[in-house]
């Protein structure tokens, strides 16, 4: 293998994570946006969306387009589901009460699979058709390259709704001044419900894309993705798609370079000092828009 | 009417002529035989606990769990000052911990190697060990000080749920810290994954209690001052706070650093209970641990941090055989308290004696129909409330 | 104001002497039966180890051996006409949790414990465990270190560098000249088992190309095999637990890669995480297989089927074998006729470990001089339908 293939395989490894990250991270900001709620179960999701596909690929053995629908389908119920039950009771209550709930919804979620499917890791079937392509001599993965395509037409989608129709309005409408937009006639909790809805589907394409290449389903495996995703989005700015998306290709390309230098161990922490590091110099990260408190 | 005012607008003025006294004016405990009556109660439970474990009457098994829940009960009464005084939400505390106890058990075992103090001599005890252990456990603390320090500077910025990530991100690079830190340094400071191991028993019954209660002592009267005010204030309104001439960036930083500090002290205790430090140990999952004992309890109040802390360890001790459960459990109390009572148990309510003994010298008791009878207890209920 | 200054603080530190009445109650911690089989009818042993949360494969794994054979043994008539009575205490995979189980299992009175399982806990227990001069055989902990704390601490399996050392010596006679490694930094079993590996390989004149790592929890390896596999390699060495060595076998396999991989124990139980058909072409070392149809080997699966269900794994022989280590030990304190309590009775019992030699389904264990091993290992690979097949079997090294 040349020089030139290496560096082509690494972009694509970066490619390929920063693209899971992205479709987590839009699910957080799109959250954030419109109810500033840190949604920490929101990687919990993706852990269920893993399981999901577990039990339909593994136990019930069935067909891999039906697993997968039902694990998209899965994780939307569950993420409309955890907001109903845990995050409506509270919508007017002080912000760090619903923090507190969302690290609660979070730990009821990774403790609970823990509980039911145990802390060992299940191993999803591969349900990829082919494990690599060959493109003029260079061996591509192809879960690579479907990963990134389908989060590449998830975000276009995504804004689409978010831009061109009425309920993408009302979103918009809600994030920006949810009591006028009571006024204006928006039905803020059915766009609520709405949006965690979106998220969670995008977190249900992500768990597919996730297992896919990673090929496992434990309890805890939510954590530390959903933390990586978040920090993706606080970098390019929490509300903003663009945002979420190029934040999540800097962590992804941060990772793997950081890997490829031979420095992995100190990856995470590269991860989190980035954050840290963006936070001081552009508190509201970098497609953020500053809004100063009122009293 | 007038009476009732005066109960709203001066309630912590306890000889304002009402209550049970019979000669019409309230009598009250001054300040010295407080602190005597508090001291001599302090002296006796550490008393009495001594002698129950020197003698046999609390067995090795107890004897351990008992550290473990002073242990508990410093770190839940430090992350209180920032949850519950402060109003923050630091979700890295046992980032601070690992910090103290690495600090703690490094120094404690490189100093004793170089005054030629042994392993067992430690555990013996004697004037020149219990010097070597307080130099240390307040060295932990220190080093976790500083940390703090590090980290509440740029962290305090934020608000609420950056300030929450910022500091998880900063409790995740510890760790790594921890685990990696001699491969970049070149010689053994903390091995790594492998642990620190051999760290010598130097925590016993006796010395974990004294920290609590000398910990405990310190919050509450820090809180109680000038300055705990000023951090109250900056709870309740930081703008108002900033307007009414409360420097928030010092106030803020200074409770960030005590809270660290104190859960350097704890984890300098902790070490010595343990005798081997993983950086594993010191995940995201301990900081939630923590987080719901002072949510549980009551963000505010000690007392709520204290009891919850203690059945929160003996608990799980005493249901071993479900303990698969327990962390389901935790995150469901978690959920339920948040929502039906988001100010935890207690709320922020804070028990004294001092005050009961008073009621009895006024014979003010509860059960009296007497109008003025609950002026003591409310005044906390209402000045702390209210977020 | 100052009468406001109520000074409460203290009152707060009796919270903690209710704690001493609570304590009390926690007493019922792990009754385990423990009331029934008094006096000298019985013999008490412990098993510790994590059974729930993060590590609880493992500790399961462990104690269901252990009790399979205190079990046959009690079938069999016991030790010495007394039955074994085994009390079982979970840590959790925390070294706090460790101790704490450590000493409620010497309040109740055993005479050796099988245990602990992972390295972090099992060095805290060997650190208490020296002072009560308590027998602990430990089925699996490998750190160099858990044994030097003191003489009662013995384990049944190999340590990590002599891991290292048999897989480097098969890659020698497999005439791989180079080799790349990848391994989770950060964990004692994972980087010893390297060193050893990469030290005896280079001595053996086989070119390390790569030496690659990640942190725990990591669950995407591309970046790191992708430079690897840039160098060529002959095989890769992966010796990590086998949820890693899956996903490690899987990427490799789609990012091109056809060549050899190399294992340790911990990839007992890969077969579940990667497909037949990337496993082709690895090889691992490991004490036990169940695909051994030799001796003790074939019969331990057979009982262990019977018993629980599943198929044994490693851990489970190891759990089964660090059983049998610690009965002959109590055997030998048993028949010099000495009174279980007694601090003779646990130094017969580690001078009868020490001394002793049991043929094990891991096969046979004995120590010389210190609390390691000296025992076989086999090489195991994949068959085309993926169930494990042994390649061949490397006697003690002397």
């Amino acid at each position: 293998m040349d020089g030139v293939a290496l560096i082509v395989s690494q972009v694509l490894n970066g490619l390929q994570l920063g693209s899971i990250y992205a479709l987590v991270a839009l699910g957080y900001t799109m959250v954030y946006g419109i109810i500033l709620l840190l949604n920490f179960a929101h990687g919990d999701i993706i852990m269920a969306g893993a399981y999901i596909l577990w039990i339909i690929l593994a136990q019930l053995g069935l067909n891999p387009v039906i697993a997968m629908l039902l694990a998209v389908l899965g994780c939307t119920l569950l993420g409309v589901l955890i907001d109903k039950v845990a995050y409506a009771p509270l919508r007017n209550a002080p912000r760090l009460s619903v923090l507190i709930t969302a690290i609660g919804v979070s730990y009821f979620l990774e403790n609970g699979a823990q509980l039911v499917f145990g802390a060992d890791a299940k191993v999803v079937p591969s349900f990829a058709p082919v494990s690599s392509i060959q493109v003029g001599g260079l061996s591509l993965s192809f879960v690579a390259l479907v990963t990134v395509l389908v989060t590449a037409a998830s975000t276009i989608v995504l804004t689409f709704l978010v831009q061109k129709t009425k309920l993408g309005k009302a979103m918009r409408a809600v994030s920006e001044d949810m009591g006028a937009a009571r006024l204006m006639g928006v039905n803020v909790n059915n766009t609520i419900t709405f949006t965690f809805a979106v998220g969670s589907a995008l977190a249900g394409i992500g768990a597919v894309l996730y297992v896919m290449a990673y090929p496992q389903a434990t309890p805890t495996m939510g954590m530390m993705l959903g933390t990586k995703a978040f920090v993706a989005a606080v970098l390019g700015g929490i509300g903003s798609i663009p945002g979420a998306v190029v934040g999540a290709m800097l962590v992804g390309f941060a990772e793997v370079f950081v890997s490829a230098i031979g420095l992995s161990v100190w990856r995470d922490a590269v991860v989190f000092l980035l954050l840290i590091v963006v936070l001081i110099v552009r508190p509201t990260g970098i497609f953020g828009r500053t809004m100063s408190e009122k009293v | 009417m007038e009476e009732e005012l005066m109960a709203k607008k001066r309630p912590i003025i306890s000889t304002g002529g009402r209550g049970g006294a019979a000669d019409g004016k309230r009598r009250s405990l001054p300040m010295p035989a407080r602190y005597v009556i508090n001291a001599l109660l302090v002296f006796v439970v550490l008393a009495v606990g001594e002698l129950m474990v020197d003698g046999g009457a609390i067995t090795r098994y107890q004897t351990s769990v008992l550290q473990q829940v002073g242990v508990y009960i410093i770190m839940a009464v430090s992350l209180n000052i920032a949850t519950g005084y402060l109003g923050q939400l630091p979700l890295g505390h046992a980032g601070f911990m690992s910090v103290g106890a690495y600090g703690c058990a490094i120094f404690i075992m490189r100093l004793s190697e170089a005054l030629g103090i042994g392993a067992r001599d430690i555990v013996a005890g004697g004037p020149m060990v219990a010097l070597l252990v307080f130099a240390g456990v307040v060295f932990g603390g220190i080093c976790a000080a500083v940390a703090g320090v590090i980290i509440g500077i740029p962290a305090l910025r934020l608000k609420g749920d950056y300030l929450a990530i910022i500091t998880l991100a900063f409790a995740e690079i510890i760790r790594v810290v921890m685990l990696n830190i001699d491969d970049v340094l070149g010689f053994e400071l903390t091995r790594g994954a492998a642990g620190l191991t051999g760290i010598p028993s130097y925590s016993n019954f006796l010395n974990v209690f004294l920290a609590v209660a000398i910990v405990c002592f310190l919050v509450h009267t820090m809180m109680k001052s000038r300055h705990g005010r000023s951090i109250l204030a900056i709870r309740d309104n930081e703008i108002a706070a900033e307007a009414t001439g409360v420097n928030t960036t010092y106030y803020k930083t200074l409770a960030f650093v005590v809270s660290a500090f104190f859960a350097g002290v704890a984890g300098g205790l902790y070490a010595g209970c343990v005798g081997v430090l993983q950086p594993a140990n010191f995940g995201f999952m301990q900081s939630i641990e923590i987080l719901v004992m002072v949510v549980l309890g009551g963000m505010g109040s000690m007392l709520g941090s204290v009891l919850s802390a203690t059945v929160l360890t003996i608990l799980p001790e005493a249901l071993r055989a479900f303990s698969d459960y327990r962390m389901i459990a935790y995150a469901v109390v978690l959920i339920l308290v948040m929502i039906f009572r988001p100010q935890g148990l207690l709320g922020s309510y804070d028990f004294s004696l001092s005050r009961v003994i008073e009621r009895v010298m006024n014979r003010d008791f509860p059960w009296k129909k007497d109008k003025g009878a609950d002026s003591g207890a409310s005044v906390e209920e209402v000045s702390a409330d209210g977020r | 104001m100052f009468e406001s200054v109520s000074r409460r603080q203290f009152l707060q530190v009796s919270a903690a002497g209710t704690a001493l009445l609570g304590l009390a109650a926690c007493n019922g911690g792990s009754e385990g039966g423990s009331e029934g089989g008094d006096g000298a009818s019985t013999i008490k042993v412990g098993i510790l180890g994590p059974h729930t949360g993060d590590v609880a494969n493992y500790g399961i794994a462990c104690r269901n051996g252990a009790q399979l054979y205190f079990d046959q043994l009690n079938a069999d008539g016991g030790i010495n006409g007394k039955q074994v009575e085994y009390l079982v205490e979970d840590e959790q995979g925390d070294p706090t949790q460790a101790v704490t189980a450590y000493n409620l299992l010497v309040e109740q009175g055993v005479v050796g414990i099988v245990g602990d399982v992972t390295t972090g806990p099992t060095t805290a227990v060997a650190q208490q465990s020296v002072n009560d001069n308590m027998p602990c055989v430990t089925p699996s902990a490998t750190a160099a270190e858990i044994v030097t704390y003191g003489d009662n601490t013995f384990r049944a399996c190999v340590t990590d560098p002599e891991q290292g050392r048999i897989m480097a010596a098969f890659a020698n006679e497999q005439g791989y000249k180079n080799v790349g490694t990848l391994y989770l930094k950060g964990d004692d079993y994972n980087e010893g088992v390297n060193n050893a590996f990469v030290e005896e390989a280079q001595a053996l004149g086989i070119t390390i190309t790569a030496e690659q790592s990640y942190s725990a929890g990591d669950v995407d390896f591309n970046s790191q095999l992708t430079t690897i596999i840039a160098t060529n390699p002959d095989a890769i060495l992966a010796p990590n637990y086998y949820e890693d060595d899956g996903l490690i076998v899987t990427q490799a396999r789609q990012q091109g890669y056809t060549g050899v991989i190399l294992g340790v124990d911990g990839w007992s139980g890969v077969a579940d995480y990667a497909s037949a058909e990337d496993l082709q072409n690895c090889y691992y070392c490991c004490a036990f297989s169940s695909a051994n149809t030799e001796g003790l080997a074939a019969q331990f699966t057979a009982d262990y089927e019977e018993a629980y269900g599943e198929t044994p794994t490693n851990f489970c022989a190891l759990g089964y074998d660090a059983a049998m280590v610690l009965a002959g030990g109590i055997a030998a304190a048993e028949e010099a006729g000495l009174e279980a309590g007694s601090d003779e009775y646990l130094q017969a019992v580690i001078d009868g470990i020490a001394s002793g030699s049991v043929e094990g389904v891991t096969g046979t264990i004995a120590y010389e001089g210190t609390g390691d091993p000296v025992k076989s290992s086999l090489v195991l690979t994949f068959a085309e339908d993926g169930s494990e097949e042994v390649f061949e079997t490397i006697d003690a090294s002397a």
